[in-house]
């Protein structure tokens, strides 16, 4: 059985007055110990949501959640929120995209971390304290003692998401979710974040889920990726294989229009016509279809299904065959 | 080889010198106290940058966040004011400058900017927004050849002629950047400096506004400052690129030179640390991580600025003497005292210790000397 078992997922927004909006629109994947999977999309395809979702950091009112989450055989959903907090920074940790707006910038470091052993790990405060810079030792913040002392925006950005990360392994978590940890910080710093994480997670056998819209992350980090599009994963493959040989044109067209700094130079970029206000519903079309160079007339009329092929998911009707180079469109 | 060092690129038609900046200076004093302004230190944003642009070319400048490259480009327009140096557009120094022929002048430079949704106003329909800057120069010639103009602009940039009565808020990420470009061609300038211009966009929709801006440099022969932190975009759009740390520019090349053959050691650091979409590439390639942040620029390291952080510091110089920017081969220059010795295997990489990087700014260099606060005043 897996960690975590995500089916049929689905987030529905709606507000009085106003059409209900699909954010995540029926996800299934799986999640084994010590595994990284990516969720790969831009924004609006649902990736935040599908994190929050599993969470239970959606707000209360204005939203449906539909399907279940099962982490170790527990259905998250179906928790109450006492339940759900016992487990949120015990069993399931999580880092976000912006360390400064999701630490407190009125609390000093040491207490933040030491909050979340005192509250699941039942220990002193003292103790909490030694516990707390061993572990920002750990991540690699240096001079540890003396920083537990000190407040957020005392820190550099590489800094605070150290201790973001920090946080969320204090209570050795099993499943742990970063939603775009490194998009706010420079390069330089994004290798020292991503060679972190894959240390943590190769010493600790954390499960981690990485959702960014980064091919590059991806591709050095992950072990699974799902590619999602407006609320749905479109292809799920091993990395290798989908990199090595995209089938979904969404996924094609991505790895074809990001410039790559190992190719030749010269060559002109493929980019995806339209953007992702073109997509249309899921209904009765595939949402790609009006960007899609691709696309045939069954593609307007019919849902592709989400069919499993020798390793590898996939949702189009007409996929790209294995070394098509990528297809020449006039930006619209 | 030999063919790639000659600086110029091929295929692009590159002339003589368009912009010289010469030991460019932008310094930010740093303030303290409510009654008086007393300045206790700078910012060295910009610090003593030489650069060339040659006419037709596109210039890439990168560097991290907080390495003055934004400045840099904002120096150049004079949006701030340079502490100090030159910079020389077309046999003029801008910054000797002042109001009229400042303001004939700012139509030969135009800029496109990161965010487009704040950098266009919400209320202003993309007609006036056009329309703006061919009236302060004086292009605006009868309604009849203006409407040409607008609806040449929309389909050089790729837009529906139908977007001239529409407002910023109706338009996408994607579009709206289409219609900053718009915007900066519109009073056909000579330069165009594009600060950070994809770096808000989606994957998908960056790549087309790359190719715009290519085909646009094409069609009416531009010459483009581009500034961003993504090196893959900058190699991909750049013929020479500068690379920018603390202020200063450390390295700069030809984007195939650069990326062939980084010779210094933070350009070195910056490459290995780009991911590239292959996992085949990424399992096999080595990292140089580099330890700690980027310095604070109000209180930089003497000698090298990357002496800090340097895998490859020496004991001597680096610490002392600031390096200057010298040309080690043709047409590549490199900052670094030590170049030719790293890239000949002579000095190895070693552990750097991290150095803690203090938050907020001053040098504590500087004493602060009276009162800092109203109650310090009342109550001495």
């Amino acid at each position: 059985m897996a960690l975590l078992e995500v089916r049929d997922l689905r987030v529905v927004f709606q507000r009085r007055g106003t059409e209900p909006f699909s954010a995540v629109d029926g996800v299934s994947f799986d999640v084994n110990p010590g595994q990284t999977v990516g969720l790969v999309g831009e924004s609006g395809c649902g990736k935040s949501v599908t994190s929050l979702a599993i969470m239970g950091l959606l707000p209360a009112r204005g939203n449906k959640v539909t399907g279940s989450v099962k982490f170790e055989g527990t259905d998250l959903l179906t928790l109450s929120n006492r339940e759900m907090r016992d487990r949120r920074g015990r069993d399931l940790g999580m880092v976000f995209q912006d360390p400064l707006s999701s630490l407190n910038p009125v609390i000093p470091i040491g207490l933040q971390v030491t909050e979340v052993l005192e509250r699941h790990r039942d220990m002193p405060r003292k103790k909490a304290m030694v516990e707390a810079a061993e572990l920002l030792d750990k991540v690699g913040i240096p001079d540890p003692t003396r920083r537990l002392s000190e407040y957020p925006h005392q820190l550099s950005g590489g800094m605070r998401q150290r201790a973001l990360i920090a946080i969320a392994l204090a209570c050795r978590p099993r499943l742990l979710i970063a939603d775009e940890p490194t998009t706010a910080l420079d390069v330089t710093i994004q290798a020292q974040i991503l060679a972190l994480l894959k240390e943590l997670v190769q010493d600790t056998g954390t499960a981690l889920i990485m959702i960014t819209h980064d091919l590059g992350v991806v591709a050095g980090l992950c072990d699974e990726v799902n590619v999602l599009y407006g609320g749905r994963v479109v292809e799920r493959a091993e990395r290798h294989q989908l990199f090595a040989e995209p089938r979904h044109p969404y996924t094609h067209g991505l790895l074809a229009s990001i410039p790559r700094l190992d190719a030749a130079r010269g060559e002109k970029l493929v980019p995806i016509k339209g953007s992702v206000a073109d997509n249309i519903p899921w209904d009765s079309a595939c949402a790609f279809a009006p960007r899609c160079p691709n696309a045939l007339d069954v593609c307007r009329q019919v849902t592709p299904a989400l069919e499993d092929e020798d390793r590898r998911s996939l949702r189009c009707h007409n996929p790209v065959l294995p070394g098509t180079p990528a297809a020449q469109e006039v930006p619209a | 080889m030999t063919a790639a060092v000659e600086p110029a690129a091929a295929d692009a038609p590159v002339g003589g010198s368009l912009v010289s900046v010469q030991d460019l200076k932008v310094h930010f004093p740093i303030k303290r106290g409510l009654i008086v302004d007393r300045t206790v230190g700078h910012v060295f944003a910009v610090d003593g940058v030489d650069m060339e642009i040659r006419r037709g070319e596109t210039y890439g400048l990168v560097g991290e966040s907080g390495c003055g490259k934004s400045t840099l480009g904002r120096g150049m327009l004079r949006l701030v004011e340079p502490t100090g140096g030159k910079v020389v557009f077309d046999g003029t120094d801008l910054v000797e400058l002042k109001g009229e022929s400042l303001r004939r002048m700012r139509r030969r430079i135009q800029m496109v900017f990161q965010d487009p949704m704040s950098s266009l106003d919400p209320r202003q329909s993309v007609e006036s927004i056009l329309v703006e800057g061919l009236r302060a120069h004086g292009l605006d010639k009868g309604r009849e050849a203006t409407g040409k103009r607008l609806r040449e602009l929309l389909s050089a940039v790729g837009l529906p002629s139908t977007s001239l009565r529409k407002y910023p808020h109706e338009f996408s990420g994607g579009q709206r950047q289409r219609i900053g470009i718009a915007r900066a061609l519109a009073v056909e300038p000579d330069l165009i400096i594009a600060d950070e211009p994809v770096s808000a966009l989606d994957v998908s929709v960056q790549a087309q506004v790359v190719n715009l801006l290519e085909e646009l440099q094409e069609q009416f022969g531009l010459t483009y400052l581009v500034i961003a932190h993504d090196l893959a975009v900058v190699r991909h759009i750049s013929d020479r690129v500068g690379v920018m740390y603390l202020g200063g520019i450390v390295e700069e090349a030809s984007s195939d030179d650069l990326y062939a053959e980084p010779l210094h050691p933070y350009t070195k650091a910056l490459l290995s640390a780009i991911p590239v979409p292959d996992p085949e590439v990424e399992d096999r390639r080595e990292r140089i991580l580099l330890t700690g942040d980027l310095p604070s620029p109000a209180n930089p390291p003497n000698g090298c600025r990357f002496h800090t952080r340097c895998p490859w510091k020496q004991e001597t110089k680096c610490a002392t003497d600031r390096p200057a920017l010298r040309e080690v081969r043709p047409g590549h220059k490199v900052a670094c005292h030590w170049a030719e010795d790293i890239q000949a295997g002579r000095i190895r990489p070693h552990e750097v210790e991290t150095v803690l990087v203090e938050e907020g700014g001053i040098s504590p260099d500087v004493p602060l000397i009276g009162p800092s606060s109203v109650t310090e005043v009342l109550n001495p």
